[in-house]
């Protein structure tokens, strides 16, 4: 692994440090959601920036800041228990994670699925300006039509297994593609895959066939 | 009413003073508990959020809202599982990129208690306590300067690793194997602590 290259160790100290556009950062939540033998690693990385807020030199706080925060106090409600209790109650799909929970609301097949021979897609509601968020159904044993990519694509496995002919990625799992990287995922023979896959520029086909099956030329 | 808080460093001792104030406001509502921890972490937070962009106003409005997290919250705040520097720290990151960026922070658990099956287990070689953050506090004190200086401008400067680069006067990929490098010495010095 060259510095040219980022692995799953960067995104987990980038998302650590706060650093991390909100779906990268929600392909990495969702990882250690599913892979929490990840979790010590993660803590461990905030608890540098614990150590390290520790020890900046404080600041000066204006005359009567504190006075109003605690006038704040005196007309608040009692603590809340969990500021998300209701998206605890609501019904969700067992295969969404609870940090997808918010962008999924509700059952996966409500989605806006879009269907592709044996791919399917579904757009997450995430600003689309620099980066595309989508949830992706790959039938088992089926392929994505092989590709490449200007930018990045970081995939997460909610579920089966997918394998890109570079490596096999199981759930909780992260697939980066960088650029240049020529794959094409392969679903596991026995259970469709479902990925949450980000990518940020568009990708390029390399395969001679069926420009119109792709599901990633609208990137 | 005039506030008496710390500005001194904070030494264990002075943790295991906040730890307490903290689970008197969580159990007793305590605001003097309060006004202490306020003394402690309102100053250090404005300065962390003046760093990453906020401007001088916007910096300190937002540290009292983080504050205000924390009185909320206190009850949440879980001793086994991080320290109280770290768990304040993950509370400010998340405000300032809800402010700043207007994003979310996704986070693994949503701090949610009912979603029981979100609870995971913690890792089996690492357990981090107060005495573990003053270990994170030494390593870092220990790695070469220009490792260290790196590590704070990653976690405190909103700016890219382009924008690092060019201001070290580095190439690109020397910025990235350096934090690497810092990332590898400060876990190899943590290694069996906690």
């Amino acid at each position: 692994m060259t510095s040219e290259h980022i692995n799953v160790d960067d995104l987990l100290l980038a998302h650590a440090a706060g650093r991390l556009p909100e779906p990268v950062g929600l392909v990495v939540a969702t990882h250690l959601a599913l892979a929490p033998q990840r979790l010590a690693t993660y803590r461990e990385y905030e608890a540098f920036g614990g150590a390290m807020l520790e020890e900046l030199s404080p600041v000066e706080l204006s005359a009567g800041a504190f006075d109003r925060l605690m006038a704040r106090l005196d007309d608040d409600a009692e603590p809340i228990t969990t500021r998300d209790a209701g998206r605890g109650r609501a019904a969700h799909d067992p295969d969404v994670p609870a940090p997808l929970r918010p962008y999924v609301r509700g059952r996966l097949a409500d989605l806006p699925w879009k269907h592709y021979g044996s791919v399917s897609e579904a757009k997450l509601p995430l600003d689309e300006s620099v980066y595309r968020t989508r949830l992706i159904l790959l039938k088992a044993g089926k392929a994505v039509p092989k590709h490449t990519h200007d930018g990045q694509e970081i995939t997460v496995v909610l579920k089966g297994a997918f394998n890109d002919g570079i490596g096999h990625y199981g759930r909780g799992e992260i697939a980066i593609a960088d650029a240049h990287v020529d794959h094409q995922p392969v679903a596991e023979a026995g259970e469709d895959c479902l990925c949450l896959t980000v990518t940020d520029a568009p990708l390029r086909l390399t395969g001679t066939f069926s420009r119109f099956l792709n599901p990633f030329l609208r990137f | 009413m005039q506030f008496k808080g710390r500005m001194n460093g904070s030494k264990s001792p002075a943790d295991l003073a906040l730890l307490d104030d903290i689970e008197k406001v969580a159990v007793d509502r305590d605001r003097d508990a309060f006004g202490r921890l306020y003394g402690f972490y309102a100053p250090r937070i404005a300065a962390y959020l003046r760093r990453v962009g906020a401007r001088n106003d916007a910096a300190e409005d937002l540290a009292q809202e983080v504050l205000l997290s924390v009185w909320r919250r206190a009850h949440q705040f879980d001793p086994q599982k991080a320290a109280l520097s770290t768990w304040v720290y993950t509370i400010a990151r998340n405000k300032r990129i809800d402010a700043l960026r207007r994003e979310r922070h996704p986070e693994f658990d949503l701090d949610d208690p009912t979603m029981e099956e979100a609870e995971a287990p913690r890792g089996d070689t690492y357990t981090e306590t107060e005495m573990v953050k003053d270990e994170i506090r030494t390593a870092i004190a220990s790695l070469p300067h220009e490792q260290a200086q790196l590590l704070r401008i990653f976690y405190f400067e909103d700016k890219t690793h382009s924008v690092i680069a060019d201001e070290l006067g580095l190439p690109l990929g020397t910025v990235k194997s350096r934090l690497r490098l810092a990332v590898a010495k400060l876990r190899s010095l943590l290694e069996g602590v906690g």
